[in-house]
């Protein structure tokens, strides 16, 4: 039903003090709220791991012990910790669980629920630092970070309007409408300073000053929830855990500029998002804080989802707006800019999910709150999604400045099994490889782009010594050869080239001045390419000859690969001292390379040898190696 | 004989309500990709036949809507198999060895990526971040997804759905 700002008032209240023993162990509990509240992460990572069926039972055992009064399940976003999950939140006690299976439901149920008593094998953290007493701060994968765009993931149920409300949700909108002239709230976001999330990092503040003073019928906002870069899941999980922040941000946006419609982006494979947005979109629209007259204010805002289709340059601005009309997603050169001319040819500003979750906070708490946060050139916070040879797999929010070891070794547990890192890559495919050397580096704009990488849209990938640096860069060409739209040259073509040379590298074919011509390649295309899909991609390639140039070498005049990886350089032997004539490799040999006689060393005609890697994952003595 | 009928029945219901989702987007602009979005939940994959029923139906050129099926990955002009498996090919899958998780599969089913067995049980593709990067590396067949995979885990997964 339409409501009144009084009547959100009297929502946020209530509801306010139902949630509070989620921030106050002492706190009384309130009389629709229930005794204790157990969260379970229902984000893609963690429904992936089975949380869905863990939310089920569980309910299903409240249930029929009649506890739906006392006892509420709740279902968030993510917590971050991705590699632990399924994650499980208990409050007032403030315990975590991680690596809860369905198994242990019935354990958590009667030891904790009924009984009070913590579950001391599932507590998060480490075994031997076990302490009930595990509250999001005490971690320091938690303690490190400072979480302002993820401010509400794992905290409320995101298909739960008046959770988000009484997290002062709205509240930037309704002071907006009823305080603030449209000029004003631009001033707001201008002097918080804030950088757009999504790459380029262009100051939002100013974007949406280009924008407002066009005159014209009809302009436009729209949301990029494209997040094209493989191994990035900051904006899903924005979408997943809070999307009513995201739909606030759009008002506001629209308000500041001048638009009555919205659209968001967002990737089909994103299901678990496009929902929980539909939900959100559709209980905002109940309670009129979007469509017509919203809060009786006489400002108008609608809000459409739109859905790619599997392609990498619709993250691209042009491009994302040719799709979103319906067409092939290919980019246009600009100027005119979207903010002059975008969707269907009228004014539009474009924000990436990251950079609208910070919107409504700075407008509540100000500019210079935000300000105080991060660096000179790069204020508040970024979300890194940090994936790889990493223990912390997860997503993590830190101010800008924080640098990568704090990120990699403090806050993500270091590398797993003791190997040695050998480089972090950030901004995906346009972005680059950062080696050891530079683990000190503070993480903003400028200083990432001062070593060959870029900040992207918060992709960490951590690469071990296992790791190949020139198969890494081909993995890296052949997405963009993949990827590249066609339309022109400098990128179809150039990027197909690169491919190649590289593909000769790793073959040990290629020609002495493979790294000349590499290189070459590499500033043409990216001198010449209409958008920054072709212009960023010889980054990988680049950077990765910046740092591992010797692993270059030892591919093209050495004939080797020194991290083992490429195929068509390794050689398989046996330690006669260690093979102890078993034959087990020799029988699951697909192509019978192995030979020898019971009992005494066996060996591999390396001619014959198709390099499957059978024999290696079959000898349990380690007698077989690849060199 | 009765199998005809049930394929005619089925058939007509697919097309009811291909209908049905052309009228409802008739006249919004950018329809186009969210039509085919649906009439591919609806048929599977975007046969000829159902791309020109959309060109008709919005009145856009079957040029127009080839181009546009042709450019998103998503889209497909050909049937898929009863169990898709889906390896992730993202940075974090990729790192971790999603490379040989792959090998291990095209052995396995005896296909290449972006191929359907002759029985149409099977598909393989190959995609890029599912989302489930703390589970890396990873596979889905289907609505099931399969993390923190090693190439021996392979051929087992795939053996429980050949004998489905
Ligand atoms: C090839 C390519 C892919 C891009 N992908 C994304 C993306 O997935 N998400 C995103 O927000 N921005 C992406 N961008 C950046 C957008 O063009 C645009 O700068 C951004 O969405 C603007 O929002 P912001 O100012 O809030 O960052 C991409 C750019 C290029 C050139
Ligand atoms: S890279 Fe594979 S799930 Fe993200």
């Amino acid at each position: 039903m339409y409501k009144t700002i009084a009547d959100i008032h009297a929502i946020r209240e209530a509801k306010k003090a139902d949630l509070m023993i989620r921030v106050d162990e002492n706190a009384a509990p309130s009389a629709e709220g229930g005794r204790m509240h157990v969260l379970v992460c229902a984000g893609t990572g963690c429904v992936s791991s089975s949380s869905v069926k863990i939310i089920e039972k569980l309910t299903d055992m409240v249930h029929k012990n009649k506890l739906e009064d006392e006892v509420k399940i709740v279902k968030t976003g993510c917590f971050g910790l991705c590699a632990e999950g399924p994650i499980m939140m208990i409050y007032p006690d403030h315990v975590m669980y991680t690596r809860v299976e369905i198994s242990d439901v019935d354990e958590i149920f009667n030891t904790h629920i009924i009984g009070g008593q913590a579950v001391k094998r599932l507590l998060a953290g480490d075994s031997e630092k076990k302490d009930a007493h595990n509250a999001l701060g005490s971690l320091e994968f938690f303690s490190k970070q400072l979480r302002i765009a993820l401010r509400n993931c794992g905290g409320i149920n995101p298909e739960c309007i008046d959770e988000y409300i009484a997290k002062d949700g709205y509240l930037a909108l309704e002071k907006a409408l009823t305080e603030m002239t449209p000029a004003g709230v631009i001033d707001v976001v201008k002097a918080s300073e804030i950088r757009g999330r999504g790459g380029a990092g262009f100051p939002t503040g100013l974007k949406w000053s280009f924008a407002a003073p066009q005159v014209s019928d009809q302009k436009y906002v729209a949301c990029n929830a494209d997040e094209g870069d493989p191994g990035a899941f900051m904006d899903r999980s924005v979408l997943e855990g809070d999307p009513h922040s995201i739909i606030e941000a759009m008002a506001l946006a629209g308000y500041a500029i001048g638009a009555n419609q919205g659209y968001v982006y967002v990737r089909a494979e994103y299901p678990i998002a496009v929902q929980r947005l539909g939900i959100a979109i559709e209980q905002a629209k109940e309670y009129g804080l979007l469509g017509k007259n919203i809060l009786g204010t006489g400002f108008d805002f609608d809000l459409d989802i739109r859905l790619g289709a599997g392609a990498f340059v619709c993250g691209e601005e042009t491009a994302l707006i040719t799709s979103v009309e319906g067409r092939r997603g290919e980019p246009k050169p600009r100027p005119p800019f979207p903010a002059v001319k975008g969707l269907f040819g009228k004014p539009t500003v474009l924000n990436n999910v990251e950079t609208l979750a910070n919107i409504p906070v700075i407008l509540l708490k100000g500019a210079d709150w935000f300000k105080s946060m991060g660096t000179e050139k790069s204020r508040g916070t970024k979300v890194f999604a940090v994936g790889g040879k990493i223990n912390n797999v997860g997503l993590v929010e830190i101010p800008m400045g924080t640098t990568l070891r704090e990120i990699i070794y403090d806050i993500g547990g270091g590398i797993p099994g003791g190997k040695a890192f050998k480089a972090a890559q950030t901004g995906g495919p346009s972005g680059g490889c950062i080696p050891a050397s530079h683990l000190d580096t503070p993480i903003d704009y400028d200083s990432l782009m001062a070593i060959g990488s870029m900040m992207g849209s918060g992709g960490l990938i951590v690469m071990d010594e296992e790791n190949c640096m020139v198969d890494i860069a081909k993995f890296f060409l052949e997405f963009t050869v993949d990827e590249s739209c066609g339309k022109c040259p400098p990128c179809r073509i150039g990027t197909k080239r690169m491919l190649e040379l590289l593909e000769r590298i790793t073959q040990g074919k290629a020609s002495p001045t493979a790294i000349e011509d590499l290189e070459e390649l590499a500033k043409s295309i990216k001198a010449s390419s209409l958008c920054a899909l072709g212009q960023t991609a010889p980054n990988p390639v680049l950077s990765t000859l910046k740092y591992f140039r010797d692993e270059y070498v030892a591919h093209i005049d050495e004939k080797r690969c020194p991290a083992g990886v490429c195929k068509d350089l390794l050689e398989f032997s046996i330690l006669e001292d260690k093979c102890i004539g078993c034959s087990a490799c020799a029988r699951k040999c697909p192509v019978n390379a192995i030979s020898g006689e019971i009992k005494s060393p066996y060996t591999i005609d390396t001619a014959a040898c198709i390099k499957c890697g059978v024999c290696m994952d079959t000898c349990k003595f380690g007698a077989i190696i690849k060199k | 004989m009765a199998k005809d009928c049930t394929t005619c029945v089925e058939t007509q219901e697919k097309q009811e309500k291909l209908h049905k989702v052309i009228a409802e987007h008739k006249g919004t602009r950018g329809a186009l990709i969210p039509v085919l979005h649906e009439a591919q939940e609806i048929y599977g994959y975007l046969p000829m036949e159902v791309q020109l029923e959309i060109a008709n139906g919005l009145d856009v050129p079957l040029a127009e809507v080839y181009g546009v099926v042709s450019f998103y990955t998503r889209f497909s002009i050909n049937p898929k198999g009863k169990y898709l498996v889906n390896v992730c090919m993202g940075t974090a899958c990729y790192v971790k060895g999603a490379g040989l998780i792959l090998e291990k599969l095209k052995e396995a089913l005896d296909l290449d990526v972006d191929e359907c067995s002759e029985d149409g049980k099977f598909s393989l593709e190959a995609c890029r971040c599912i989302g489930a990067c703390g589970l890396a590396p990873v596979m889905t067949i289907n609505e099931d997804v399969y993390g923190r995979l090693v190439p021996e885990d392979v051929v087992g997964i795939i053996e429980k759905y050949k004998n489905l």
